[in-house]
């Protein structure tokens, strides 16, 4: 049998983005972030934009916008608490504006956009796969760097701040990994659906264990299996790719919740 | 200041706003001193509390801890929050929890895994809560969490051991239990303890800081009624709990 070279890379993509996503994913559910973490996937619109409008790599645009999305964000939750939320939802609906209508401006603008909203994994070049082997190392780096840290930092900062850690790098650290992993999950899932794919997996794994590394572990491998049962229906079928993994994503953590309430009833 | 006192606070006022909380406040805490601050809830403990911990500034006065900053030499201090404040849903076991005792400020483990192993192994028996290393937080009781809580804060030597309502949501045996465990802990370290419950603390502290606004200390045994009736601006019972017959009251 041969495999179709669009779906084998798609494949690889597939499973390279998801070891991202269960380690980045787990730290974004245990520290409640996934309101950020949609802010800053959709703060990244508007790097798109402007990289189509100076007809620059997108991906220069979505590092700098994510990055710099991560930083503004970081800095206003920590500094003045009470603009947090109404600053997630400027960073939220601008980007998207800026995105749009930059893109509006810009010659040959849909199918690029419509990638970047909704994702495109079949269509991800071999560049693009070394992009993500890249971040992914340096994800996952990072993370076992600093994982003791990050762990204190996410379960209980204020102590975190009593023993002397610098929470407040840590958690410009934590919103920089999440930048990082939104463009490798908007390849798969689009941006508009990126949290559906960093929030689930986790949240599935969270009563099975009491280690957060097994979280993380766990969620990249059901990460890894949705995304790739996602692909191959979608291509058998040629529906979208990136809806037909996050219904599919939705679909089993529904069924997971359902199956867990009953037995705890039970 | 007296090569004894630890912690002092001269004049101490802080409010937010224009609203006052603390006024005035002057008080010293010796080593090896047991101290309850009680208080109505509004009165000032917690603002108190973060202000020993150098989380906040006062607006006047000065506060010193070791003859220092607080926030030079909180590490001295150890901590133990309100176990309800634990978010019981992160998946981290109990060893997980007291290690965070012994990072470093930048978030290492400065000693081998084998030495923090014991340490941890250590702190856990202190509090009658030996084995429990890979027991999942979320699945401990009000009391054993607590007790956890009152371990990660002594794996690190301190001190101090500083107690955020230790036995607030607890079944009053527990408190019982918890109160025979801090006493025991007072032979090696200064105790200062944040209570809503005054039987309990009156009857086990060797010094009572009474906080409503303005702080009045006294020795615990001669916390009288009138005195907690002027605190509380109303007319309140004290109630000596027996510690010896499991919660009854005298």
């Amino acid at each position: 049998m041969q495999i179709d070279p669009f779906l084998l890379k798609a494949l690889l993509a597939g499973l390279l983005i998801s070891v991202a996503c269960g380690v980045v994913g787990s730290l974004v559910v245990v520290r409640r972030l996934t309101f950020i973490t949609g802010g800053i996937a959709h703060a990244v619109l508007g790097g798109v934009g402007v990289a189509l409008f100076f007809n620059i790599a997108p991906v220069w645009g979505i590092f700098i916008s994510g990055q710099l999305a991560a930083l503004i964000l970081g800095i206003v939750s920590r500094r003045v608490k009470r603009y947090e939320e109404p600053i997630i939802a400027a960073l939220w609906s601008i980007g998207m504006a800026l995105g749009v209508l930059l893109a509006a401006l810009s010659p040959g603008y849909q199918s690029d956009l419509m990638s970047y909203l909704f994702g495109n994994i079949l269509l991800i070049s071999p560049y693009d796969i070394l992009n993500v082997v890249i971040l992914d190392a340096i994800i996952i780096l990072i993370t076992a760097l600093f994982y003791k840290p990050l762990r204190i930092v996410c379960f209980d900062e204020e102590y975190a701040t009593l023993r002397g850690l610098p929470t407040d790098f840590f958690y410009l650290l934590l919103l920089s990994l999440i930048a990082l992993t939104v463009i490798c999950v908007m390849r798969v899932v689009g941006l508009i659906m990126v949290i559906a794919l960093m929030a689930l997996p986790p949240t599935m794994m969270l009563n099975h264990t009491n280690r957060l590394h097994i979280v993380m572990l766990g969620s990249s491998l059901i990460s890894a299996a949705l995304i790739t049962a996602g692909l191959l229906i979608s291509f058998r079928f040629d529906y979208p790719s990136g809806a037909t993994i996050v219904l599919l994503t939705g679909l089993v953590f529904l069924i997971k919740i359902i199956i867990s309430e009953l037995r705890a009833k039970a | 200041m007296s090569a004894d006192t630890i912690m002092r606070f001269e004049g101490v006022t802080f409010g937010y706003g224009p609203h006052l909380v603390l006024n005035d406040v002057s008080f010293s805490i010796k080593r090896g001193e047991y101290v309850g601050i009680v208080g109505p809830n509004g009165g000032g403990k917690t603002t108190l509390l973060k202000l020993v911990l150098g989380l906040l500034k006062p607006q006047k006065g000065k506060i010193t801890l070791f003859g220092k900053d607080p926030e030079e030499t909180r590490s001295r201090i150890g901590y133990v929050p309100q176990y309800f404040n634990v978010d019981r849903q992160f998946p981290i076991n109990v060893a997980a929890l007291i290690e965070a005792g012994l990072l470093n400020r930048r978030g290492f483990l400065p000693m081998s895994k084998k030495e923090a192993k014991e340490k941890i192994a250590e702190a856990l028996k202190s509090v009658y809560l030996d084995g429990y290393q890979t027991r999942a937080v979320g699945e401990l009781s009000g009391g054993e969490l607590q007790r956890a809580l009152i371990a990660r804060a002594l794996v690190s030597s301190p001190e101090i051991l500083l107690l955020d309502e230790p036995t607030a949501n607890v079944d009053p045996a527990v408190g019982v239990s918890l109160y025979g465990l801090f006493q025991e802990l007072n032979k090696d370290h200064t105790i200062i303890i944040v209570s809503h419950d005054i039987g309990f603390v009156t009857s086990s502290v060797t010094s009572i800081l009474c906080l409503n606004e303005k702080l009045y200390q006294h020795d615990g045994s001669k916390l009288t009624p009138e005195v907690i009736e002027s605190l509380y601006g109303g007319h309140v019972h004290l109630v000596n709990h027996c510690h010896h017959c499991h919660g009854e009251e005298e």
